[in-house]
């Protein structure tokens, strides 16, 4: 029998399922491994780098401010395209979820859009528009458009038709649906499918920017290639990764906030 | 309140595929009736109720309320369905209160209005809770206070209780009959449950399907004193065999 203020099997097994606790336990994992595998020696550190040389490097680029730069233009670029993209996105959706001849005659053209890779717009994009910004926010545009409205049109299917018709036999017009019940009903959906396809606006960033940029996260690791710096690539991808889950659970919380009733 | 339905067709699809779901429906209702309309699957019953509410249009025959015909929904039709019949994202009170909203009544009207109504369902403690917070039965009485709120000639309501199980069901009977005969409201019931259209309802139409028609109408005397002691009595077991047997033998009459 175990000693009182030993791991009872019972309290290790309540440890294990906590809701968090294999999540941070497969990241600490790798952590040990990272810095087990590194500080053996067996790999060169121009591959593998320490986690403690990644950790300078960020301190590094912290302090001369670069890394900062690098984030908020990379942000700011998602942010532009997507938020154009929702603008564009949400009345679509709607105006296919609620008319049918609007839906047969979009759905197929969207779903065929859907199917050509964005990264592979960023050459005819470079054409029509240089290496500025506004390649950049189109790319994550055109890259979510298709993914945001089929999904609002597909949330805006499942409206049930009771509720609906209950709001016409309240004295409900066609602008009461669409804004009194329509756009609640459909709220978290829309949430969940902005922060589904916000992943994908995030990956695009900085692919474009890995082709061609001034600044921003995917030209901090271009630059780090062409110096052979590492550390740097490897802060790059964490800082990258990083941020993508920040993204994601700022809209969990929004979504927890805002939408309760269907959480 | 004076309804008039005078020969109603309605057919859905057109050519060869079409279908005739109710053939011939003409019924009278006044001020401050109780009426049900009793009928398996396929009777028609939905749209016969969807075409009062409104919903759907007629393919030939006509539908008045009040000497207007009836063109569309509106809230002097009160409507509940069986089932999604909440907003889920709105609080008890604020779900009574959207119609009124819809109207756009006075904040304070709206509020005495809502109170009201929640106090005529017996939901007052229930104010703030989401529907989902609710049991399926307080879910159908702050439907039927919703429509109610609207203040409405005429409550249809759609299989209401269908959903709700044995005992509710029988609870939320006795809920409405009390509603009803103490508001002097006017009454549409579609149920294919044939105690509760024999224990509520002062005429009873017997719908067949295929295509749905009125095949009987029974105008019921009932003493409706104690509904309990009613539903288990000799006469009326009676009676709910004898409507059971010709349900039975319409379908089993279907080609």
């Amino acid at each position: 029998m175990a000693s009182p203020n030993s791991m009872t099997p019972q309290r290790l097994r309540r440890l294990l399922l906590h809701p968090s606790f294999l999540g941070v336990a497969g990241i600490g994992f790798l952590l040990v491994f990272w810095t087990l595998v590194a500080g053996l020696g067996v790999l060169d550190p121009l591959f593998l780098p320490s986690p403690t040389a990644v950790l300078a490097a960020g301190r590094e680029e912290l302090a001369n401010g670069d890394l900062w730069r690098d984030i908020s233009a990379s942000l700011l670029r998602v942010l532009g395209g997507f938020t154009l993209s929702a603008l564009v996105a949400f009345p679509l959706g709607i105006a296919m979820g609620t008319n049918a001849t609007l839906c047969r005659l979009l759905e197929p053209l969207l779903a065929l859009l859907r199917y050509m890779p964005a990264p592979a717009f960023i050459p005819l994009l470079i054409i029509y528009f240089g290496v500025g910004e506004l390649p950049k926010v189109l790319l994550i545009f055109i890259g979510t458009l298709f993914f945001n409205t089929l999904m609002i049109m597909d949330a805006v299917k499942f409206v049930p038709r009771e509720l609906l018709e209950t709001t016409r036999t309240l004295g409900g017009r066609q602008r009461d649906l669409l804004l009194r019940v329509i756009t609640p009903y459909i709220a978290p959906q829309v949430l969940d499918a902005f922060r589904i396809n916000m992943a994908a606006a995030w990956n695009l960033v900085i692919v474009a920017e890995l082709v061609a940029a001034e600044s921003g996260l995917g030209k901090h690791i271009t630059l780090a290639q062409r110096f052979l710096r590492t550390d740097q690539i490897f802060l790059g991808l964490i800082v990258i990764g990083l941020i993508g889950l920040l993204i994601d659970l700022s809209f969990r919380m929004l979504m927890r906030r805002s939408c309760a009733w269907a959480t | 309140m004076n309804l008039i339905l005078d020969s109603v067709c309605k057919r859905f699809g057109e050519g060869r595929g079409a279908q005739l779901v109710l053939d011939q429906i003409s019924l009278t209702m006044h001020t401050g009736q109780f009426l049900a309309l009793l009928g398996s699957s396929g009777s028609g019953k939905s749209t016969l109720m969807r075409l009062v509410a409104g919903l759907e249009k007629p393919t030939s025959g006509s539908l008045s309320l009040d000497g207007r015909p009836i063109r569309g929904p509106g809230s002097d039709r009160g409507m509940v369905f069986q089932k999604y019949s909440l907003y889920p994202w709105l609080t008890a009170a604020q779900n009574v209160a959207f119609g009124l909203e819809l109207k756009g009544l006075e904040r304070s009207q709206i509020k005495e209005r809502t109170a009201f109504y929640l106090e005529v369902v017996g939901l007052v403690d229930s104010a703030k809770r989401l529907p989902r917070e609710l049991s399926g039965g307080m879910q159908q009485r702050v439907a039927i206070a919703r429509a109610l709120a609207a203040e409405p000639r005429l409550l249809l309501l759609d299989e209401p209780f269908g959903a709700l199980d044995l005992q509710i069901r029988e609870s939320m009977q006795e809920f409405l009959h009390n509603l009803w005969r103490s508001t002097g409201l006017s009454v549409l019931l579609i149920t294919h449950d044939i105690d509760e259209a024999l224990l509520l309802a002062q005429q009873v139409h017997i719908l067949a399907p295929r295509p749905g028609r009125i095949v009987q109408t029974l105008s019921l005397d009932l003493d409706r004193c104690d509904l309990h002691e009613l539903r288990i009595s000799t006469p009326f077991q009676t009676l709910r065999h004898q409507v059971a047997d010709m349900l039975r033998q319409l379908d089993r009459d279907l080609p």
